[in-house]
């Protein structure tokens, strides 16, 4: 069997700097998989190519065994590949509800305002809210919603990226419980996470990347194990 | 008091040409960040392939009825400066979109002079101002008030009932459409709008079509309002939709609107009350226009850029 999301020695430069030099790796359909690595390793660079905003250099991405190297992010995210951004990214002078819209852009089935009632069931403040700026709310909230707009595309495959960055523990906690949640729904999650403690935990298959390079992989809880990603991202010696 | 009233009315007259053809600027501003100088130059043309219209495609036994051609004309002339619009943003913009900003402000000069040059150089006799036919209804409406008489043409009202439509419909279709959406997105955030699925290509695109065929409609209205039609009108309307555009703030659809009418109010007030009279007019316009930026540099209606999401 293939895996959904394949990406085989993949290298991308802005300009003359290569930010990804070697990076492989894949995820089988309804699992966790999980980018770990300092900053600037090159995991944000390796979401923002399998999702189209960027070209690779060298290197091929095949989701479901087709190739989308080359594809437009557009065409891309119709495959089913959704990506919610580092920073979150929202649209802050529009409302929740033109937020959560825009999420579903591509979709053209009847089922979108129900998935909507789901966001808004998922994160209640959302639907208390709906007719406010996205800009207002405070970096908890505007994170449930970057999540529930990438959710309303209905993607295959999930790409998150730093979902916990800036967040209580109490509500990184409530993020990693809706990652769970998606994936128990039967959606792929791809996720990157400088909390790699608690990204690790989560996920079925871990990989390390340094330097543009993909260094080490195995099951979430191997990599937990393993001294040295405990030494280098959990700070034990 | 009659003369006041006369002003503000031939002010709203002016102001409703001029809002049209500055929600081509502003919405062009607000998607690319580009101020196209050439979309003067498309009012210009869209007055031209009007008349053209009316001179070379309209049967003489139509032209009386005027609810047959002048749609026909409005047509004509929208639909010349979109394809224009299209080949511009195709051909000179979007090879530029990644350059330095002022690449394709450059270019926008480039493509201005050469439409203005090519109208004037290949369209028939327009070397000088083109007579434009009267094929609207041609009513002079004269009202008693207080101290004297006060007209408004039947050309008058029309331009201000259009420009007012226009805005309203463009409004709406930007706030609640799917495109209008995608449209606000990509102005927003370009990357993060191709994430959501957007073609940013298509929607540039849509957004040079609307602002061409609103102005291709306002040479229309030029056209029979002031009888004639001139390569000389482009740069100068487009100078006033520009400042229009910067006024209400740059990217607002509300501001190039109040913005355009705020510009032919203070004309041609300021050309019967201020000194100087119609000679300075112009002045007053731009002492607005420095006023505005001095105390809201971002314009009227214009939104700062430090929203945070």
């Amino acid at each position: 069997m293939t895996a959904l999301l394949e990406v085989e020695n993949l290298s991308v430069a802005y300009g003359a700097i290569e930010a990804v030099r070697d990076v492989s790796f894949s995820v089988e359909e309804g699992q966790i998989v999980s980018l770990i690595g300092s900053n600037g390793a090159g995991k944000t660079t390796t979401l923002r190519t399998v999702s189209g905003l960027l070209r690779p250099k060298a290197g091929d991405i095949r989701f479901d065994g087709k190739s989308i190297a080359n594809a437009d992010a557009h065409e891309i995210l119709e495959r089913g590949v959704a990506h919610c951004p580092e920073g979150r990214r929202l649209f802050g002078r529009m409302t929740v509800e033109e937020n959560l819209h825009l999420g579903a852009y591509v979709r053209k089935d009847a089922g979108v305002a129900k998935d909507m009632a789901r966001v808004y069931e998922l994160f209640p403040v959302l639907g208390q809210r709906r007719q406010q700026k996205a800009g207002l709310f405070s970096g908890g909230e505007q994170q449930m919603l970057a999540i529930g707009r990438a959710m309303m595309a209905k993607p295959r495959l999930l790409m998150l990226d730093e979902p916990s960055m800036g967040l209580s523990p109490i509500m990184t906690q409530r993020i990693f419980d809706t990652i769970k949640e998606l994936q128990s729904q039967g959606t792929t999650i791809l996720l990157v996470e400088q909390n790699a403690l608690a990204a690790l935990a989560q996920s079925d298959r871990g990989y390390v990347v340094d330097l543009g390079r993909t260094t080490l992989e195995g099951p979430g809880h191997d990599l937990l194990a393993d001294p040295r990603v405990r030494a280098a991202y959990l700070g034990e010696d | 008091m009659a003369t006041l009233l006369q002003q503000l009315i031939n002010g709203l007259v002016l102001g409703g040409l001029i809002a049209l053809i500055a929600l081509g600027y502003t919405m062009v501003y607000g998607i690319i960040q580009l101020i196209n100088f050439a979309h003067g130059e498309v009012f210009m043309v869209g007055g031209f392939a009007s008349l053209a219209t009316y001179s070379y495609f309209i049967p003489e036994s139509w032209r009386s009825d005027w609810w047959v051609a002048l749609p026909l004309m409005a047509l004509g002339g929208a639909l010349v400066a979109v394809i224009l619009a299209v080949i511009m943003e195709r051909f000179a913009y979007r090879p530029l979109r990644n350059a330095p900003r002022l690449a394709p402000l450059i270019t926008a000069l480039g493509v201005s002079v050469v439409l203005k040059e090519a109208v004037r150089l290949f369209y028939p006799g327009a070397t000088a101002p083109v007579p434009f036919p009267r094929v609207f209804v041609d009513e002079q409406y004269t009202f008693e008030i207080f101290d004297g008489t006060i007209t408004i043409g039947s050309t008058a009202i029309l331009m201000i009932a259009v420009s007012v439509i226009g805005a309203v419909v463009l409004q709406t279709y930007i706030t609640k459409s799917r495109m209008g959406r995608a449209m606000r997105a990509t102005a927003q955030d370009p990357d993060t709008a191709r994430l959501m699925g957007v073609n940013p290509n298509r929607t540039i695109v849509l957004t040079f079509v609307i602002g061409a065929a609103l102005a291709g409609i306002a040479g229309v209205l030029y056209g029979i309002q002031i009888t004639n039609v001139d390569t000389e009108v482009g740069f100068l309307y487009g100078i006033f939709a520009f400042t229009a555009a910067v006024l209400g703030g740059v990217g607002s659809i509300k501001g190039a609107v109040i913005g355009g009418f705020a510009i032919g109010l203070i004309k041609s007030l300021a050309g019967q009350y201020f000194p100087g009279g119609t000679q300075y007019d112009l002045v007053w316009i731009f002492v607005l226009l420095i006023v505005v930026l001095v105390f809201r540099p971002q314009g009227l209606f214009g939104e700062p850029e430090r929203v945070r999401a």
